[in-house]
């Protein structure tokens, strides 16, 4: 399925028209390409080309800049250890090096059973809970080995599917206002309904919210 | 006192029930600041903010008030936000994003009205898929509450956020790249002059761009007042500054702070700060101002966090984080791992900051190694001094963006303060620290 599919594209119609100029909405479109597939395929990328009247080259190569874009197919989970300085400090390797082995891979790999990609990550902006681990971006703080093993026992049951979705997936929150289409003027009737489906619940209960890193001591003043 | 009585400003619903909802911030003042702000002129929500004095929160400290009041005088005129945050041992904004969306939302309207822009990006690091989600539904809330959108709270003033997410590049924080970036493109950061935002920013409008925390604190300053403000702190260095925690403390994590009135000292060793040094292990020296300032030893703990007190003794309070190092660490293994970030980073277009970094990172890997010879210091000083000529400190600048000259501070500093322990490597033909060798395998770059 390498071009986009008729649900997607409406996304990508909706984000193009956010943006005074169209070129703009190429990485969000990427994104959702991304989310489609799990990676980002040669026919995708040339139907978004087509849809911003660039040419696949320009979108490979702008695409190839960023880190998050993936050309192959990378695991079910992307498992990125951050061995940063915060995270290096406070014993990060022996977690990459531990991860490396319960997974039998070298960082940049996957496994055979097309579940976990490693990799070796920069600062993930949780370095009150060093070291961390993020799963396709959803984050997890003070990771220890034995905290990983059990990490890793969950996914393989499914147990964390409602807090971390499948590789690729950036926001399960849909922009449901203030779309072009429902405003009056050109291209718009003023009567889209807004596209509610249900709303993923925010809260984290397994994963680790960067809001973990206030600490009490903090609130001593008064509001 | 160590820790004062500044009210907490930017950061005080976080951690509460429901903090990102637009119910919970109704609660307590949410969207009170705006409604104020709607009802002044642009004008004198300026002079609130130039009383208030705010340095920008995103690293390079510069006053906020006066960047508006460079902006460009034509139409349209863009407000972006920079919510990249990227920087190493830096967790601020991806904290408040996540903890206090609206507040955000609230302040980048603020600002938009002020500076009369009726389009603003929010930009947010694309590797915070929850802050992204939180944000997105605070916004379709905020066009639902009638704060966003067409004619907002009844009043003449029209405006559209857009939540734009990035991609994973750390140069896309600094402002020309986030603008490139936002125009999806690669994210090359543009040569200033003449492309400084206020004049040619975003598709060659004047744009504004502003860190997520500088205008996080717009709502509390509309209802306080730049006085209220200004009344915390001293000198430059005014209000409250969340100050992001890192390394070896008892109590790594985010700490609000009136910035200008607490030491280092409070910081690290306060019981409800840092909580002293983990093991109570010695104080080796401290990362003052994120991972590309010169490193400052424990003789200075009792200055303040101040940006005027931290640029005193030769480094920058830059975004606020702080990593205090204990006495097992091995400096050179940490001047490796800072140069070997900004190499991985490097967008490439200037070679002092491609091929440096490179150089920089291999020398250095070859020391911890033990495989460096005593020709290696210089040939390190060599080449930062080819990234930044004189590696003095405020860097001199030969690249298109500081990041290239970024890398020298932890190298020189390192060289300064602990020759010897560059020496002991060589002389010794290994690490004297625990774990003594580098990961067994390193991603190449
Ligand atoms: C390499 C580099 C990375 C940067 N990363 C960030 C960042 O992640 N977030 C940020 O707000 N500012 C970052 N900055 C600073 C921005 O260029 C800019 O000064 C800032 O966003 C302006 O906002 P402020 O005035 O409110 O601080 C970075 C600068 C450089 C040179
Ligand atoms: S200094 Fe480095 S990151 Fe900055 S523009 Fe030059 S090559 Fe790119
Ligand atoms: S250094 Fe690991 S999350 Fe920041």
């Amino acid at each position: 399925m390498p071009r986009l599919n008729p649900e997607n594209l409406q996304r990508a119609r909706d984000l193009i028209a956010l943006y005074p100029e169209s070129r703009s909405a190429l990485i969000p479109i990427l994104h959702v390409l991304q989310e489609q597939d799990g990676y980002l395929t040669e026919d995708g990328m040339s139907h978004v080309a087509e849809m911003l009247d660039l040419s696949a080259a320009e979108v490979r190569g702008t695409a190839s800049f960023y880190d998050m874009f993936h050309f192959e197919p990378v695991g079910k989970y992307l498992v990125a250890v951050c061995t940063n300085i915060a995270c290096m400090l406070q014993g990060a390797y022996r977690l990459l090096e531990h991860a490396e082995e319960r997974l039998s891979l070298a960082p940049g790999h996957t496994t055979s059973d097309g579940l976990f990609t490693l990799e070796d990550a920069e600062c993930l902006a949780l370095c009150g809970n060093a070291p961390c681990v993020t799963v396709n971006w959803r984050f997890f703080g003070d990771v220890d080995p034995e905290g990983f093993d059990a990490l890793i026992e969950d996914l393989r049951a499914g147990r964390l599917d409602d807090e971390v979705p499948p590789h690729g997936t950036l926001s399960r929150v849909r922009r449901n206002v203030g779309l072009p289409a429902q405003l009056a003027g050109p291209g718009g009737d003023g009567k889209r309904p807004a596209e509610t489906g249900p709303q993923p619940d925010l809260s984290t209960r397994r994963t680790t919210s960067a809001v973990s890193s206030m600490n009490a001591g903090h609130l001593r003043g008064h509001p | 006192m160590p820790v004062t009585d500044a009210p907490t400003i930017v950061s005080r619903r976080l951690g509460r029930r429901h903090s990102w909802t637009l119910e919970s911030y109704l609660a307590d003042d949410g969207y009170l600041g705006l409604r104020k702000a709607i009802g002044m002129t642009p004008e004198q929500i300026h002079e609130h903010v130039n009383t208030a004095n705010i340095l920008g929160r995103g690293g390079a400290g510069f006053e906020a008030g006066r960047k508006w009041g460079m902006l460009r005088q034509a139409q349209p005129v863009y407000l972006t936000i920079n919510g990249d945050e990227s920087e190493p041992a830096t967790f601020k904004d991806h904290a408040l994003i996540e903890g206090d969306p609206h507040q955000l939302i609230e302040g980048a309207l603020i600002c938009a009205y002020a500076i009369g822009a009726d389009q603003v990006f929010l930009y947010v690091r694309g590797e915070f898929p929850l802050a992204i989600e939180r944000l997105q539904a605070a916004l379709n809330e905020a066009y639902a509450y009638g704060a966003v959108g067409e004619r907002i709270f009844g009043s003449d003033y029209s405006v559209d956020v857009v939540v734009h997410p990035g991609a994973g590049a750390y140069i896309c924080g600094e402002e020309t790249a986030l603008l490139e970036s936002l125009e999806g493109k690669r994210g090359y950061p543009r040569i200033k002059p003449p492309f400084f935002p206020a004049a040619i920013g975003l598709y060659g409008a004047p744009t504004i761009v502003n860190n997520v925390e500088t205008v996080s604190n717009l709502p509390w300053l509309m209802l306080h007042g730049g006085e209220a403000f200004a009344a915390l702190g001293e000198g430059r260095s005014k209000g409250t500054k969340l100050i992001a925690l890192a390394g070896h403390v008892k109590r790594p994590g985010n700490y609000e702070l009136e910035w200008a009135k607490v030491t280092f000292r409070d910081l690290v060793y306060d019981p409800v700060l840092g909580g002293g040094i983990r093991d109570d292990n010695d104080l080796k020296v401290i990362i003052p101002g994120g991972v590309s300032s010169p490193w400052v030893s424990p003789e200075h703990l009792d200055v303040t966090l101040s940006n005027e007190a931290i640029a005193g003794i030769g480094s920058m309070a830059g975004s606020g984080s702080i990593i205090p190092m204990d006495h097992t660490t091995c400096t050179v293994r940490a001047a490796w791992r800072i140069v070997r970030f900004f190499h991985r980073e490097s967008c490439g277009q200037c070679t002092p900051c491609r091929e440096g970094g490179g150089w920089l990172e291999k020398i250095l890997e070859r020391i911890e190694a033990g495989q460096g010879r005593e020709a290696d210091l210089d040939l390190l000083m060599d080449v930062c001094d080819n990234i930044s000529p004189g590696v003095a400190w405020p860097p001199a600048q030969t690249t298109i963006c500081v990041l290239g000259p970024s890398m020298p501070p932890s190298v020189a500093a390192g060289l300064r303060m602990f020759r010897d322990e560059y020496l002991a490597h060589i002389r010794d033909g290994r690490c004297p620290f625990p774990p003594d060798r580098l990961p067994r395998r390193l991603a190449r770059v």
